[in-house]
């Protein structure tokens, strides 16, 4: 079984992003850029159903600019067989990502395809479910729990009343939570060996692909800021703010 | 041409997000019809027709429809989209789940968790935990638009009397098998929707000392939240998550006990009217968007402010 594993480059989950003052987005240069966390957890599930010996080959997949490849490197380095690194430039929409990938499942086909359920950046939590429509094939998103069965998956979704579960068949498309796992830490000589690992580089334009944006970014801009409170010195005193000054109980 | 809305409910009733959705639809154009797909769920067409903001139900019946399965719904939408400039649903898991989905077979770019309608084409939504805004402009011809729904004020749920038409069922889709589904039943109010919502985080220290939440909650009959520290550590259930991959939440007072406020948490209540921040370290980040901020040991706070709590006459549910 082969398992093929998205991952996005993303500014860093710990940092605190500035918006540019001609409104163009949010400054990037010099901002320190990691994997999208959900999409570390999607290749560390992928790694573990390997290590079980339920997987033969598990293959990492970026698509974007030069410095994406960083992403399928640490892939790489803990545990991924080799890489595929779809390059293209400017904004990429998730309806042009999951086209990309459609492509690279046809020729890689691969029977299981994970990635994080959300990307950080945009918030847009779509490309599984596009590329999963894509294919025709069933979705699990929002997975906490993978079981591996033969043939099929049985999915633990984490959803807004709580737990569901469901039994897809293979192939299949799996977006994943940050729960589902702890992704481990590359170590030094795995890095090393990953440098080793073979990357192959696509020009998004040889697959044919549209990838032209369908929606136009007018303007980002700071949220209102709220405006600062105040500490108060003790239980009684938060209590009588909160009756007499919030109103609030 | 209209809107089409597509309803969340449990083949019983309506669920209440559903009233936040149809408001945003209907300031996209005022001719909205929405369309409930499930099982049995006549009685939840009916109080979808009964939405002053809806000019017409399609409702959707069989067996395979019972799970909500996307898989199932996405064609029975896709279909009826011909009809419709825009397809519009809840940004919780069920329209998270399911409007990609449909979004891809139209070949159309997906604006996800609006905020604000500016016009028909044009939408804002918060990207990077709500740490920015986005004005987004859609040029596709059919738009897919996800609703954040705490950002929308729910619509009538009454006085309405739009006709209920009935559609055939489409095909079963073979490859997804639903199995079971684990909602945790409370009394309290539901955490998205809740007036007042407690949350605990990482300093509670352990699923045990949650019941000290769980009494504030009860007190004041708030809902419980957590952070997602809380959850991972596994002191309470993932649906009390209020964060950026949790619930969005909006009450009036959000009193956040024993949590840091990183990023990502705040991303998920940082709109809340009042905001509570009780922590024994005055310089978590929590504090900066607090309106009343308790630097103190939750372990001693929580049993005073109970007492504090006895000690009124009246407490406003």
């Amino acid at each position: 079984m082969k398992i093929l594993v998205a991952v996005k480059r993303v500014i860093d989950y710990n940092v605190q992003i500035r918006v540019k003052e001609d409104g163009s987005g949010v400054v990037t240069d010099n901002v320190k850029m990691s994997t999208n966390p959900p999409d570390d957890n999607a290749i560390e599930e992928a790694v573990k159903i390997k290590e079980l010996g339920k997987a033969t080959e598990v293959v990492a997949i970026t698509v974007g600019e030069e410095k994406a490849q960083e992403t399928v490197r640490k892939a790489l380095a803990v545990g991924a067989d080799r890489g595929i690194h779809v390059k293209v430039d400017g904004i990429l929409e998730p309806l042009a990502v999951s086209k990309i990938l459609q492509k690279v499942v046809d020729k890689e086909k691969p029977d299981l395809v994970f990635m994080g359920k959300q990307a950080i950046d945009d918030d847009c939590n779509q490309t599984g479910q596009m590329l999963s429509a894509l294919l025709n094939w069933p979705q699990a998103t929002f997975a906490s729990k993978i079981d591996v069965k033969e043939n099929k998956l049985e999915v633990t979704r984490e959803i807004d009343e709580g737990l569901e579960t469901i039994e897809i068949n293979i192939p299949a498309i799996v977006t994943c939570d940050l729960r589902l796992n702890e992704p481990r830490y590359a170590s030094l000589p795995n890095i090393m060996k990953a440098k080793k690992k073979p990357i192959e580089e696509i020009a998004a334009s040889d697959l044919g692909v549209d990838v032209s944006p369908r929606l136009e970014q007018l303007k980002v801009e700071e949220p209102p800021k709220r405006k600062a409170g105040i500490k108060v010195a003790n239980v009684a005193e938060l209590v009588q703010k909160l009756k007499n000054e919030a109103k609030v109980i | 041409m209209a809107v089409l809305l597509i309803a969340e409910h449990n083949n019983k009733e309506l669920r209440p997000f559903t009233l936040n959705a149809a408001t945003a639809a209907s300031q996209i154009d005022e001719d909205v019809h929405a369309v409930i797909i499930g099982q049995n769920s006549a009685e939840a067409a009916k109080q979808l027709s009964e939405l002053p903001v809806v000019k017409k139900v399609l409702s959707v019946e069989a067996a395979h429809y019972e799970n909500f399965t996307a898989e199932n719904f996405a064609p029975v939408i896709v279909k009826l989209a011909e009809n419709y400039s825009h397809v519009v649903c809840s940004a919780n898991t069920f329209g998270k789940n399911l409007m990609p989905r449909i979004a891809a077979h139209l070949d159309t770019s997906q604006v996800s968790d609006i905020i604000k309608v500016i016009s028909p084409d044009t939408f804002l939504r918060p990207i990077y935990a709500g740490n920015a805004f986005a004005t987004i402009k859609s040029n596709d011809a059919k738009k897919c638009v996800t609703i954040r729904p705490t950002s929308f004020d729910p619509c009538d749920s009454s006085g309405g009397s739009a006709s209920i038409e009935k559609l055939e069922a489409g095909e079963e889709f073979s490859n997804t098998k639903f199995i079971k589904r684990e909602e945790i039943k409370s009394d309290r109010p539901e955490l998205g929707t809740a007036r007042i919502v407690v949350s605990g985080g990482r300093g509670m220290q352990s699923g045990d000392n949650f019941r000290l939440i769980t009494e504030v909650a009860d007190k004041l009959g708030a809902a419980i939240g957590a952070s997602r520290a809380a959850v991972d550590a596994g002191y309470i259930s993932n649906d009390h998550q209020v964060g950026q991959t949790g619930k969005v939440v909006v009450p009036d007072l959000y009193i956040a006990i024993g949590i840091s406020g990183a990023i990502q948490h705040l991303a998920g209540m940082k709109e809340s009217k009042i905001i509570v921040a009780i922590n024994k370290d005055g310089e978590a980040p929590i504090f900066s968007v607090a309106d009343y901020g308790l630097e103190a040991d939750l372990f001693e706070a929580i049993p005073q402010f109970m007492e504090e709590l006895n000690k009124l006459n009246t407490i406003q549910k």
